[in-house]
């Protein structure tokens, strides 16, 4: 298949606009070079059944708006999607560049549903985003699949399974790419170039240098392909860095999850409903904290800290049902003895800790959705909220990891999408969207769906600006 | 009943149901939402919700060859089958759907050469080759009551068999007697199925036979189900007219029991041809070997009939009528026979699940 593909393609052709990756960012940055004029090649990392990066794990993108329309509620306006971003990045953020992508991605959908993406209404589960994100039908992959089909269309060439390892870079100027397709590797020319080839979260080796041994255990939730090797080269040459090296967006996750590439499925809901000990059967963080989807972020990293990153929830069947069912069914027990033997955990440990937390639990009135007045007395590590005694077999118990979304490190942009070097001078002719520059306005934290909007608008810009570039 | 299969479809309904990023194409998904538990009731209802449209397989980011190997219309297909399999009535019937196509086929064969047989049997061979003009043409080859009275016999049979295998079916799928009287249900489901509503992505279409989102599929679905309304139709008032007008056959072009034949004939014709060039042409992935000899079985014999029917009036006028009659009739008959015993419970099948379905959102929205 790789050999087919590459009979429709004369490598040896000196290119326009040489697109590195194959998710959202790159594909919209080729689909709009190819509709500036330019003689666009798309190289994909991933064989087809796999492409599209972490997009094909998305399900949604925020953007802004001053009118509701089929899919979308009431106006989101950029002072409110400003402030969005601001609350959780904290102020880790270019604001220049922030408000650029704000601005730059008002009413974006119809210029993404002109190239093939389909939104759908709201429905139940997706009813808490209605006023700021749409939601593609289908989720990522089936957008993907569709902007595939419309690059195709446009006359954009595209080839699955080509991992460019190197980057010819002159005096600031790129000028060809090494790649590697199948066995065979290759050089490609062309007059510019746009990176847009993720992050290196599934690059355990480099995650090793900020967390050590720990970051064996773990999770990537996205593609296997994002190893950072791009994002490598671009810093070997000078180019400067945005966003913290160190830092990574990271949730608790179940444990059983694979390796790579489990996606939405293995997110576990039930953290506020029960207790979380680790493998020494103690807590060590108050569970009822705040709303579960202001904290699982922070739970990744609190998992990483335990000893070998991993650490439990514990329900009982009162709360079985009050949470979004996950991928793996919990491991059930009839006491909290068979348990602990089943988690392999320490049993009295375990029963000790349950029954400390059981005594401290104040009477109160159990409400999921608010923070209830449920609370602990007396612990040195209180739950806040949603605190009930443990004591209605069955029990069920949830084996957490940190999962890996993806790493803030990138590199350093202007407004035209071009990649700077340390002296804040751009390279000429290489441009950078997507995961490989959102560190530059997405300095921490998280904003649903934003991921998806900082690809598409710098994806656009890379494209149109790499296209001049003739 | 496949253990396997039903294993397989309560796994990836269980993986599908903590993702939900399908809800927007079809009904299977909000139904499934409505469950955290997977019955094998609520397998077998969802599994017959399906239309098989595969949009979900193309957007599944946990197809194959993801570890997850999720793949939704293959396993609801194969477990469609074997419901279909497990509502048969009488139960010696359940062996039609051990190997479906080559059944359907040596039905079809023997039907032709019985009806080949009985009319040379009670027939000369001057009748059979001759050329017959004018009233009662057709019963110069096979009498009137050789034509009308087994098919009588046979289709009140069959209609029990149906009837039985219904009631089968629809204990099988969790349905309760009440919601089957629910008029509501009803008139949404007929909605349902007579719009394809769910064979169309959402509004987009299916992703067959590729990837490309397209609605040539339910356009052939289409001329299908209503060439053969119409062909039925056909049917029913030559036979108002034969008993209540005593009008005799054949009919004149520009009368409703041929317009409304030829027609239906002709459009039961490009329908079935179309959905079996589709056949050859779709993704392989998304389908189950076991169904095929099934789904190609019945539109074979659906595109014989309008094939047989339609060389019938155009011939009839010929000495090649009384062969055209018999084969014709023949393939009539394997239709009927195997109607209850083949892809044709499809549609009631589909029916019970839409009327089943709307009457669990109706509830779900009170």
């Amino acid at each position: 298949m790789v050999s087919e593909n590459l009979q429709k393609v004369d490598l040896s052709q000196d290119w326009d606009v040489l697109v590195i990756g194959g998710g959202n960012a790159a594909l919209c940055a080729a689909m709009t070079a190819q509709e500036n004029g330019a003689r666009v090649l798309l190289l994909e990392g991933a064989p087809k059944t796999s492409r599209g990066g972490n997009s094909r794990h998305t399900r949604n993108l925020r953007y802004m708006h001053r009118k509701a329309n089929s899919h979308l509620t009431g106006p989101y306006h950029e002072d409110e999607f400003w402030d969005d971003l601001l609350r959780v990045t904290k102020g880790e953020t270019n604001e220049d560049l922030a408000r650029l992508t704000i601005r730059q991605s008002e009413d974006i959908g119809l210029w993404m549903a002109d190239h093939g993406c389909i939104f759908q209404p709201s429905m139940r589960g997706t009813l808490s985003l209605s006023h700021t994100n749409g939601f593609f039908l289908g989720g990522g992959k089936a957008l993907v699949n569709s902007y595939y089909l419309t690059a195709e269309k446009l006359g954009v060439k595209i080839l699955y399974e080509a991992m460019v390892n190197n980057l010819n870079i002159r005096d600031g100027r790129f000028e060809s790419a090494e790649l590697t397709i199948g066995e065979k590797h290759h050089s490609v020319s062309a007059k510019s170039i746009v990176v847009a080839s993720g992050g290196f979260q599934a690059n355990l080796d480099w995650l090793k240098r900020y967390w050590g041994d720990a970051a064996e255990n773990f999770i990537v939730r996205g593609t296997p392909f994002n190893r950072g090797r791009m994002l490598e080269v671009l810093l070997e040459n000078k180019a400067k860095p945005a966003g913290d090296e160190r830092q990574c967006h990271a949730v608790a996750i179940d444990a059983r999850a694979p390796k790579f590439d489990g996606g939405i499925v293995t997110r576990l809901d039930c953290v506020p409903f029960g207790v979380v000990v680790n493998r020494d059967a103690v807590r060590f963080y108050d569970e009822g904290e705040d709303f579960w989807p202001k904290r699982y972020a922070i739970w990744g990293r609190l998992v990483a800290q335990q000893p070998n990153q991993i650490a439990y929830s514990i329900i009982d069947s009162k709360s079985i049902n009050l949470f979004m069912p996950s991928v793996f069914p919990p491991i059930q027990a009839d006491s909290l003895q068979e348990l602990a033997s089943k988690l392999e955990l320490e049993p009295k440990t375990l029963q000790s800790t349950i029954q400390i937390f059981n005594d401290a639990v104040q009477t109160g009135d159990f409400d999921s959705s608010i923070l209830d007045n449920c609370t602990t007395k007396g612990l040195n590590i209180p739950k806040s909220h949603w605190a009930r005694a443990i004591d209605t077999p069955p029990f069920y118990g949830y084996p957490l990891r940190p999962g890996i979304t993806f790493t803030y490190l990138g590199v350093a942009i202007n407004q035209n999408a071009q990649v700077l070097m340390q002296d804040e001078k751009p390279f000429k002719n290489i441009f950078a969207a997507g995961e490989v520059m959102a560190g530059n306005i997405l300095g921490q934290g998280y904003l649903a769906g934003f991921g998806m909007t900082i690809g598409t608008v710098f994806g656009r810009i890379a494209g149109k600006e790499a296209a001049l570039c003739r | 009943m496949s253990l396997e299969t039903l294993k397989e479809a309560k796994r990836i309904m269980e993986i599908c149901n903590s993702c939900r990023y399908c809800e927007g194409f079809c009904a299977v998904y909000p139904a499934m939402e409505l469950r955290r538990t997977f019955r094998d009731d609520d397998l077998k209802f969802l599994a017959n919700l399906c239309h098989n449209c595969r949009d979900c397989y193309y957007a599944c980011q946990y197809a194959p060859p993801h570890e997850f190997k999720i793949n939704v219309p293959q396993t609801f297909a194969e477990l469609r089958l074997n419901t279909y399999q497990q509502a048969a009535a009488p139960k010696i019937f359940k062996g039609m759907f051990n190997n479906n196509g080559k059944m359907v086929f040596i039905v079809h064969i023997l039907s032709i050469l019985i009806v080949w047989a009985a009319t040379l049997l009670f027939q000369n061979s001057e009748q059979i080759f001759g050329t017959h003009l004018g009233p009662n043409a057709f019963f110069q080859v096979i009498s009137y009551s050789m034509m009308v009275v087994p098919i009588s016999i046979l289709s009140v049979l069959l209609m029990a068999g149906m009837l039985m295998s219904f009631n089968n079916f629809w204990q099988m799928i969790g349905g309760k007697r009440q919601e089957l009287m629910d008029f509501g249900s009803h008139r949404q489901a007929i909605k349902d199925a007579l719009s394809l509503k769910y064979l169309s992505g959402g509004g987009h279409g299916c992703n067959y036979p590729d990837e490309h989102f397209s609605k040539i599929r339910r356009n052939f679905h289409h001329a299908t189900f209503y060439g053969f309304m119409l062909c039925f139709a056909s049917t029913i008032s030559a036979a108002l007219y034969h008993h209540f007008l005593h009008l005799p056959s054949p009919y004149p072009i520009f009368s409703f029991p041929v317009l409304s034949g030829s027609i239906g004939g002709l459009a039961l014709l490009i329908g079935t041809s179309g959905l079996l060039y589709l056949k050859t042409r779709m993704d392989p992935e998304p389908a189950s070997e076991n169904t095929a000899g099934m789904d190609f079985g019945f539109l074979i014999s659906l595109f014989l009939t309008s094939l047989t029917g339609l060389l019938l009036l155009i011939l009839r006028e010929t000495p090649l009528m009384g062969s055209l009659l018999v084969i014709h009739i023949g393939v009539v008959v394997g239709l009927f026979i195997t109607m209850p015993y083949g892809k044709f419970v499809h549609g009631i099948y589909r029916y019970a699940a839409l009327v089943r379905n709307a009457n669990e959102q109706a509830k779900e929205a009170s």
